[in-house]
C-alpha cells in the first residue's frame, strides 16, 4: 500500500504541476495586447488597460506563476478577473453539486454496466446481441441530447421529476433526490457501455479458464462460480475501466449540469469560458485535475484490493 | 514528416498497409461497413454540396414558419426564426465538418510521428509520450477546450486544435507499441543492420504496418471529436455560424415549442458516429481476421463429416451395469461442436471401476480420454452432449440425472485432480480458503471448523508447512505444493473415486515421484482412482488395469500385467514399444509414425488402419468390435487372438516404419 502511496504522488504531482502550468500559460499564448483580444477591438482602452492589469501581463510571468501558485497550495485559487469574487470560493459553493451527480451516476454506472456485461456473457443469444447494439448506440448519441430526451419524456410531458434545478440536501433530502433522478440518469446510462463490454469480455474470458471447471468438478452451483469466482477475478480489469469512465463523467457533467441548470463546477467552467474568466477558468481546471488524479489514486488501490498479485508482490 | 499511407480522410479502406493486401476487401466483405462507409459519404457530399442542394439559405429566415414540424416546403421542419432545418443541417455540416477535420490533422500529425519515433528508436520519444500521456488524461478534455475559448472566445477551431493536440499523446501510445513489435519483426532488423537510413525503414516498413491501428484510432477520435464540437455549440461557446452542435442547443431551448426539432438535430450525429464507430470495428475485426488467417494457412481443410461419422455412431449402448461396480460405462457416446457441427468425438466406450480399484485410461493426445472423463459427471465442455450410453456410478444411471444431483455427486463423491495446478486455483483466494470452500460445500460446517479441516488436509496430502501453504496465494506456490493442495480440495469431502487428469504431467521428475506415492497412498486407503494418462510408468506404478483408448475408441482393455507383457492391439503394441521410459538401453527408440485423425476425419472401418503395420482390405470395410481374446481382456482388432504376430512381423529398429 506504501508502494501504491508513493508511486501515485510520483506520478501526480508532476502531473498537477504541469496542469497548472499548461492553464497558466494559455494567457501567455495570447498573442499582442491580452486584454484587448479578450475584450475584444471595440473595448474602451480603460477596461483593456484594467483587464491587463488584472491579468498581470506587465509583471514576468515566473513571478505571477509563483504568486499563484503559493497561493492555490494554501487553497486559495485567486479571485475572478470578471467579477472580482473568489474562485475558491465559487468552487466550494458548487463542490457539492457535482459530486453528487458523478457519485449517482457512477453507481448507476456500475451497476447498470456490470449487470448487462454479465447477462450478455452469460445468455448470449438475442439478449447478448440487443446488450451489445444498445452499447455501441450508447456510444454513439451525445450525453446532452440524451438528457434532453430524458428531460422532454418524463419532465415536461410526464411531469414525474423537476426539468432544471437542484435543491441541496440539506434544505430538502426529497427534492434534493427527485432533481437529481434524471440528470444522474442521463450520465450514468450513457457511461455504462464500456463497462458493461468489459464486463462482458472479462466473464467471457474468465469462464474459459481452468479454475473455474476446477470449482464446476468440486460440485460449486454455476451461481457461486459466477458470483464468488468469476466476477472477483473480472473485477481487476473492470475496475480500470470504471476508472477511465469516471474521468470521462466529469467531463460529462459538464454538458448535463448545462441541460438541467445546475449550478456545479461545470456551469461553473461554461460561464467561465463564455465570460471570458481566465483565473476562474484555471482554478475549474485544477479542481477537475485534482479530482482526477484522486480516482486514480482510488483506482489503484481498489485494483491492488482485488489482485492479489499485485498486492503480495 | 507527413504520413503518406495516411489520410485522415472518411474513406479508411482506401488507405491500405502493403503487407497485408486483404485489409480492404475484408473491410468490404462487411454489410455494415460498406453501409457505414456510403452513410459517412453521403452526409460529407451533402456538407460539401450545401449550396447546391438545399433550397434555402442558413441565414434564410421565414417568420411566419418558425418551430415547425417537417412540411413540403421545409422537409425538416423549421427553427427559432424559420430557419430551415435541411438547409442548417447540410451547412452546419461543413461548419462541423471543417472543424473536426483539422482536429484530426492535428492529432495525426503530432501522435503518429512521436509514437513511431518512440516506439523505432525509443529514449527520450519514449518518455515523452508516456509522461504527456499521463497529463493528457488528467484532465477532462471539455475543460481544456473551454479553457482555450475563455481565451480565444469563440474561436472554435483553436478549441479543436487543443483537442487534437490532448488526444495525440493517446495515438502515440498506441502507435509506439505496435511499433515496437514492428521494429522486432525479422524483416526491419535485417533492414536496420543492412544499413538502410532510418526514414526509409520507417516509411516503407513501419508506417504501413501500423496503418491499421491508427485508422482504427482515428476513426474513434473522430467520433469523439464531433461529440465534442456539438456539445461545444450546445453549450453556447462554440463557433457563433450554425453547426450541429448549436441547432441542439436551439433544440433544448423550444423543447416545449417544438420537440421535433431534437430529431434532425441528434440524429445526424447519431448517424455520423454511429458510421465512424462501425467502421473502425470493422478495421479492428478485419486486421484479426487477417492476421488469423495468416496464422493458419488452409482455413478450408476440414472435410464435410465423413459417412464414417454417422456409421459409426451405432453403439453398443444399453447394457446393464456390472454388479458390484463403483462406476460402470456402457457404450458412452460423446458429440462436441466442431466447425459449427455437433461431431461424434468419444464412441462407444465401456470399462468399470470396481470400488477401492485403480483403472487407467490411456493413449497419445486427441484420443478422447479427457472428454470421455468429463463426460462421465456432467462435466463436458459448452455445447457437448452425451448421445447414448450409459454411466453408472454405484448403481445411479448418471446420464438421467439432472444437473443439481451430478452437482451433489462432483466434489463429493468424485474427487477431481486436473492437469495444471496452478491454474486450476482461483488467483484470487489463498490456498486455505479455497479448500476450506469446498469443505464447506460438502459438509456445510462451520468457517472456523472448515479452516481446521483445509489444515488437515493439508497436512494429509503432506504440504511441508500447512499454515504458511494455507495463507498463501496460487501464484506463490510451486507446481508441486499448487498439486498437492488440488488434491486436498479433492479429497475433502472424503470420495469414492479420484478422477485424475494427467496429475504428473506438469510437474518436473522428482515432484512427479511424491504426487505418484500420494496417490498411491490413497488407492490403499480404499479410495478407487481412474487415471488419465500418456505415461505407462505411471500407470503400471498405479493401476490395476488399463483402458486403452484410440481416436475416441477403447481398442484394448486388460488388466495391467498382461497388457504390458503381451499387448493384443496393435496400436497398444506401438505405443508401448515408442514409450521412453521403456525403451531398452543402447536401442534407438521406435517412434509411431503418423497422428491421430480428429473426429471428423475417422476413416470407415478400424480407426487406426492409417497408422496400422498390419491393415487389410478387411479393415477398411466396416466398424470393428470389441471382442474377449483371453477372460478379462478385450481388444478392437480383426486379428484379435493372433496380434502378437506384430511383434515378430515388425523386427527390432524398423517397428512402426510403416506409416501406411
Ligand atoms: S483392425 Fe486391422 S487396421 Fe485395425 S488394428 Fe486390427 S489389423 Fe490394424
Amino acid at each position: 500500500m506504501r508502494q501504491i502511496l508513493v508511486r501515485w504522488a510520483v506520478s501526480a504531482i508532476p502531473v498537477l504541476f504541469i496542469v497548472s502550468l499548461l492553464t497558466f500559460l494559455l494567457t501567455a499564448l495570447i498573442p499582442g495586447d491580452p486584454g484587448r483580444t479578450i475584450l475584444g477591438q471595440t473595448a474602451d482602452p480603460d477596461k483593456v488597460a484594467a483587464m491587463n492589469e488584472a491579468l498581470g501581463v506587465n509583471r514576468p510571468l515566473p513571478v505571477r506563476y509563483w504568486d499563484w501558485l503559493k497561493g492555490a497550495v494554501t487553497g486559495d485559487l485567486g479571485d475572478s478577473i470578471t467579477s472580482s469574487v473568489s474562485v475558491s470560493g465559487q468552487v466550494g459553493d458548487r463542490l457539492a453539486v457535482t459530486l453528487s451527480l458523478i457519485a449517482g451516476a457512477f453507481i448507476v454506472t456500475g451497476l447498470v454496466g456490470v449487470t448487462c456485461g454479465v447477462f450478455s456473457a452469460l445468455k448470449g443469444g438475442w439478449l447478448g446481441r440487443l446488450i451489445d447494439g444498445t452499447a455501441m448506440l450508447g456510444m454513439a448519441i451525445p450525453v446532452y441530447w440524451f438528457a434532453l430526451v430524458l428531460s422532454m419524456v418524463f419532465a415536461v410531458k410526464l411531469r414525474l421529476f423537476p426539468a432544471i434545478g437542484y435543491t441541496p440536501f440539506s434544505q430538502s433530502p426529497g427534492k434534493w433526490f427527485m432533481g437529481l433522478v434524471l440528470p444522474v440518469m442521463a450520465l450514468g446510462l450513457s457511461c455504462a457501455a464500456p463497462v458493461a463490454k468489459q464486463t462482458r469480455n472479462g466473464v467471457l474470458s474468465e469462464l474459459g479458464r481452468d479454475y473455474v471447471r476446477a470449482l464446476r468438478a468440486r460440485g460449486f452451483a454455476e451461481r457461486t462460480i459466477i458470483v464468488k469466482h468469476v466476477l472477483r477475478n473480472a473485477a481487476a480489469p473492470i475496475i480500470t475501466v470504471l476508472g477511465i469512465v469516471v474521468v470521462g463523467m466529469f467531463g460529462g457533467s459538464v454538458l448535463i449540469e448545462n441541460v438541467f441548470a445546475m449550478p456545479g463546477l461545470g456551469g461553473l467552467a461554461v460561464s467561465a469560458a463564455a465570460g471570458q474568466d481566465i483565473t476562474t477558468m484555471q482554478g475549474v481546471a485544477v479542481v477537475f485535475t485534482v479530482f482526477v488524479i484522486v480516482v486514480n489514486l482510488v483506482i489503484e488501490v481498489l485494483y491492488a484490493l482485488v489482485n492479489p498479485k499485485v498486492r503480495t508482490r | 514528416m507527413s504520413g503518406p499511407a495516411v489520410q485522415p480522410g472518411t474513406q479508411p479502406g482506401a488507405a491500405r498497409p502493403q503487407a497485408r493486401p486483404g485489409i480492404a476487401r475484408l473491410l468490404l466483405r462487411r454489410p455494415a461497413v460498406v453501409v457505414a462507409l456510403a452513410v459517412l459519404a453521403v452526409i460529407v457530399l451533402c456538407a460539401a454540396l450545401a449550396s447546391v442542394i438545399s433550397p434555402y439559405g442558413p441565414e434564410q429566415q421565414d417568420l411566419l414558419h418558425a418551430l415547425k414540424g417537417p412540411s413540403a416546403s421545409h422537409w425538416l421542419g423549421t427553427g427559432e426564426l424559420g430557419l430551415d432545418v435541411f438547409a442548417r443541417l447540410v451547412f452546419g455540416g461543413r461548419v462541423t465538418l471543417t472543424v473536426v477535420l483539422i482536429a484530426m490533422v492535428v492529432y495525426l500529425a503530432c501522435g503518429v510521428p512521436l509514437g513511431i519515433l518512440a516506439g523505432y528508436k525509443g529514449g527520450v520519444f519514449d518518455w515523452l509520450v508516456l509522461k504527456s500521456a499521463d497529463v493528457a488524461f488528467a484532465v477532462p478534455s471539455i475543460i481544456v477546450t473551454l479553457a482555450v475559448l475563455a481565451v480565444f472566445s469563440h474561436n472554435e477551431t483553436a478549441a479543436m486544435v487543443a483537442f487534437g493536440l490532448l488526444g495525440a499523446p493517446g495515438l502515440a501510445r498506441v502507435v509506439r507499441s505496435a511499433a515496437m513489435g514492428v521494429r522486432q519483426e525479422l524483416f526491419v532488423r535485417a533492414a536496420i543492420t543492412s544499413g538502410l537510413k532510418d526514414g526509409v525503414i520507417i516509411l516503407r516498413h513501419v508506417l504501413p504496418r501500423v496503418a491499421g491501428v491508427i485508422l482504427v484510432q482515428v476513426s474513434v477520435f473522430a467520433a469523439t471529436a464531433v461529440l465534442m464540437e456539438t456539445g461545444l455549440g450546445f453549450l453556447g461557446v462554440g463557433t457563433k455560424e450554425s453547426s450541429w452542435g448549436s441547432l441542439v442547443g436551439e433544440a433544448s431551448r423550444n423543447i416545449g415549442l417544438n420537440p421535433w426539432l431534437l430529431v434532425p438535430s441528434g440524429g445526424i450525429i447519431i448517424v455520423f458516429v454511429l458510421a465512424l464507430s462501425t467502421i473502425g470495428d470493422g478495421i479492428r475485426d478485419a486486421a484479426e481476421e487477417a492476421h488469423a488467417a495468416a496464422v493458419v494457412r488452409s482455413p478450408g481443410r476440414r472435410q464435410a463429416p465423413s459417412a464414417t461419422q454417422a456409421a459409426t455412431a451405432a453403439v453398443t449402448a444399453g447394457q446393464e451395469p456390472t454388479e458390484g461396480a463403483l462406476l460402470s460405462v456402457r457404450g458412452l457416446t460423446v458429440t462436441l461442436p466442431m466447425a459449427g457441427r455437433a461431431t461424434v468425438t468419444v464412441r462407444d466406450v465401456t470399462f468399470d471401476v470396481m470400488p477401492g480399484e485403480a483403472v487407467g485410461i490411456v493413449g497419445e493426445s486427441g484420443c478422447g480420454k479427457s472428454i470421455t472423463a468429463s463426460a462421465l459427471f456432467g462435466m463436458l465442455p459448452g455445447g457437448g452432449r452425451v448421445t447414448a450410453g450409459r454411466v453408472f456410478f454405484d448403481g445411479q444411471d448418471l446420464t438421467k440425472a439432472s444437473p443439481a444431483a451430478l452437482r451433489a455427486i462432483r466434489g463429493a463423491r468424485v474427487g477431481w485432480i486436473s492437469q495444471d495446478p496452478i491454474s486450476s486455483l482461483d488467483p484470487v483466494y489463498t490456498a486455505g480458503a479455497q479448500v476450506a470452500q469446498v469443505v464447506r460445500l460438502h459438509t456445510g460446517c462451520s468457517r472456523k471448523e472448515a479452516k481446521r479441516r483445509a489444515l488437515e488436509l493439508f497436512a494429509l496430502v503432506r504440504l511441508p508447512d500447512p499454515a504458511r501453504v494455507a495463507k498463501s496465494y496460487p501464484h506463490q506456490l510451486s507446481g508441486g505444493m499448487a498439486q498437492r493442495v488440488g488434491i486436498a480440495a479433492a479429497l475433502a469431502a472424503k470420495p469414492d473415486i479420484i478422477i485424475a487428469d494427467e496429475p504428473t504431467t506438469a510437474l518436473d521428475v522428482t515432484v512427479q515421484a511424491e504426487i505418484l506415492d500420494l496417490l498411491r497412498d490413497l488407492r490403499a486407503g480404499g479410495t478407487a482412482i481412474l487415471l488419465i494418462t500418456h505415461n505407462w510408468g505411471l500407470l503400471a506404478d498405479l493401476c490395476s488395469r488399463a483402458v486403452v483408448m484410440y481416436a475416441g475408441e477403447v481398442v484394448e482393455e486388460s488388466p495391467i500385467t498382461p497388457i504390458v507383457r503381451d499387448p493384443a492391439h496393435p496400436y497398444t503394441q506401438a505405443l508401448l514399444r515408442s514409450d521412453p521410459h521403456r525403451g531398452r538401453r543402447g536401442q534407438p527408440l521406435p517412434s509411431l509414425e503418423g497422428t491421430v485423425p480428429a473426429p471428423p476425419d475417422w476413416p470407415v472401418g478400424c480407426h487406426f488402419q492409417g497408422r496400422c503395420p498390419l491393415a487389410a482390405a478387411a479393415c477398411r470395410t466396416a466398424a470393428v468390435p470389441l471382442v474377449a481374446v483371453a477372460p478379462g481382456r478385450f481388444s478392437r482388432c480383426l486379428l484379435a487372438g493372433q496380434a502378437t504376430t506384430v511383434v515378430q512381423a515388425a523386427p527390432a529398429g524398423t517397428g512402426g516404419q510403416d506409416g501406411g
